[in-house]
């Protein structure tokens, strides 16, 4: 077929793509170099890289990359390392695996907003919640969660809801396994501990690696657990950077310092993509 | 023990296990399921009570309270409109970079993807005022637009990694026969990956479901889905833990009952059929 042809059936998708990137990029660029409040409409005028120095030195910033950082490691290498404990684990044929399947996966569809608000109220809350009441059968000051350890509240959220993608995946990546190169191993007096090691990990590196790409892109951007859990804080101690641009952006109405921080984030995300693509990009095959 | 009492041991232990781990992970939704069916003052009871009698009360008053059929169907325009629209711009660019691949397509699809990787905060100033100057602030249409563009990225990899597994041969008979561009991908393209743009098309709507940036951001009552509807849920205004569960498994129940029945596909799916 002709390269007109093959061009302009990818013309759609390629050009959508471009002015969805280059639009409101090229805004925010230019919202970031003027003085830009809701508050005060008329007074846009030219302020060079003020807006930059007002975002990097909000007390807010530096827990805010740093949040956004550990949120993302944390998250990953919770799901990552239960997830291939768990799937090596639960291998074999045992007894209702569909319905644990479909237990499983669960979490995975319940929204953000949702997860949010049944951790905060039902589970997480110091008096009514169900931890609490754990804590007190077991004679513990029951644990004020949300307000002791706001950021790791967040990331236990956030790794329910990915830990059963990253076990299911890796479960369905486990059934292609080669069972006559374990039962080999096995014959060769091979511990379980070896297989796992030798065979199943280097097995899994390739879904490894497509679950560590698709949660990055999605939890570089954790919004909703935080907006309706934590508010961000106390404090900045639950603030990631998406929070609080959003809090610059929209409560303090202030565009020029969020456009600022959103071209951070933009840099931020681009440093964590090029080292992520470079080390994925080589297990997708194109 | 004999080696057969010994294999069914050891079945009984990996299943005793899977089934806890699973309990465990689910038990958040189970709780969530239960309590909408009790009272508020059943709801914080502690210790928590398993058995009660359940009511229906608490449904009634979401629907009454914040009109939940109004917003699901907000939910549902939005995910299958984007989702539908996504499909149609995704399908033609699959299809040529998986067919008739050039030096820089592998350049486009890692481009693609890493506009996903855009932060959304990065745009949504922009875009906010974009819709505002536009009138399109709280209307399903900025949504369904920006569904469509956010998903984009993710359908047009999956086809393609679909695409590319196709045998090429069975284009090459159709061409020698004469069907021209159009036919190969209505009447031979198609038809061989109803499986794949479907479960392209569950994961979609999944997203765009559960999406809830730019829906908490753009809007307000009009359009607000259901995950905007949730949020309005968790002012501090008193514990209505009955109401609020009622309201979550409301919200939660048509896409996580849909994903039961699709999670096979979906996994296939999400991973870019890096896992079979």
């Amino acid at each position: 077929m002709k390269r007109s042809i093959t061009r302009l059936l990818m013309a759609p998708s390629v050009i959508m793509l471009l002015v969805w990137m280059i639009i409101p990029l090229s805004m925010t660029i230019y919202f970031s170099t003027i003085r830009f409040n809701l508050l005060y409409p008329g007074q846009n005028n030219f302020v060079g890289l003020m807006n930059f120095e007002f975002f990097i030195t909000d007390p807010g910033f530096i827990p805010a990359v740093a949040n956004t950082l550990i949120l993302l490691l944390s998250v990953l290498i919770i799901t990552v390392v239960l997830g291939v404990i768990l799937s090596a684990l639960i291998d074999k044929p045992f007894f209702g695996q569909g319905i644990v399947r479909v237990l499983l996966i669960s979490p995975f569809f319940i929204m953000p907003t949702v997860n949010a608000l049944i951790w905060k109220n039902m589970m997480m809350n110091p008096v009514y919640g169900i931890f609490a009441w754990i804590s007190q059968s077991f004679g513990l000051e029951p644990i004020d969660w949300l307000s002791s350890y706001p950021l790791m509240s967040v990331i236990i959220m956030v790794s329910w809801q990915w830990l059963p993608f990253a076990i299911l995946v890796f479960v369905t990546a486990l059934q292609s396994q080669d069972t006559e190169q374990k039962e080999a191993a096995q014959m060769d007096g091979a511990t379980g501990l070896h297989i796992f090691r030798y065979l199943t990990i280097p097995h899994l590196a390739r879904p490894i690696a497509v679950v560590v790409m698709i949660e990055t892109i999605f939890l570089l951007a954790v919004f909703a657990e935080i907006f309706v859990s934590t508010g961000g804080g106390p404090g900045y101690d639950s603030t990631n950077l998406a929070y609080l641009i959003y809090n610059q952006a929209l409560l303090q109405y202030d565009v020029g310092v969020a456009s600022a921080g959103g071209l951070f984030a933009v840099l931020l995300a681009n440093i964590v993509a090029f080292f992520l693509i470079r080390a994925v990009g080589k297990n997708l095959t194109v | 023990m004999t080696l057969n009492q010994q294999r069914k041991l050891k079945t009984f232990i990996t299943g005793l296990f899977a089934w806890t781990v699973a309990l465990v992970l689910f038990f958040p939704i189970f709780w969530m399921f239960i309590t909408s069916f009790k009272t508020e003052l059943q709801a914080i009871s502690v210790p928590p009570s398993l058995f009660f009698e359940p009511t229906l009360e608490n449904f009634k008053v979401v629907q009454e309270r914040s009109d939940y059929v109004h917003h699901a169907l907000n939910s549902v325009i939005t995910s299958f409109g984007s989702t539908f629209i996504a499909l149609v711009i995704a399908i033609p660019a699959a299809y040529s970079m998986a067919f008739f691949p050039g030096k820089r397509t592998k350049d486009i699809l890692l481009w693609m993807l890493s506009t996903k990787m855009l932060p959304a905060v990065g745009v949504l100033v922009p875009i906010y005022i974009l819709c505002r100057d536009y009138g399109l602030l709280d209307s399903r249409t900025a949504l369904v637009i920006i569904f469509t563009l956010m998903n984009l990225p993710i359908i047009v990899w999956m086809l393609f990694s679909y695409f590319k597994d196709l045998p090429k041969e069975i284009l090459e008979a159709a061409r020698m026969d004469g069907a021209t561009p159009w036919d190969e991908v209505v009447k031979v393209v198609l038809p061989l990956s109803v499986g794949a743009i479907s479960s392209t098309a569950l994961l979609s709507i999944v997203l765009c479901w559960n999406e809830a940036f730019w829906s908490l951001n753009l809007t307000a009552s009009e359009a607000a889905p259901l995950t905007a509807m949730i949020a309005s849920y968790s002012s501090p205004e008193g514990l209505f833990w009955a109401k609020l569960s009622a309201a979550s498994t409301l919200a939660c129940a048509p896409i996580v009952i849909f994903g039961w029945f699709c999670q096979k596909q979906l996994v296939q799916g999400l991973t870019f059929g890096a896992v079979k």
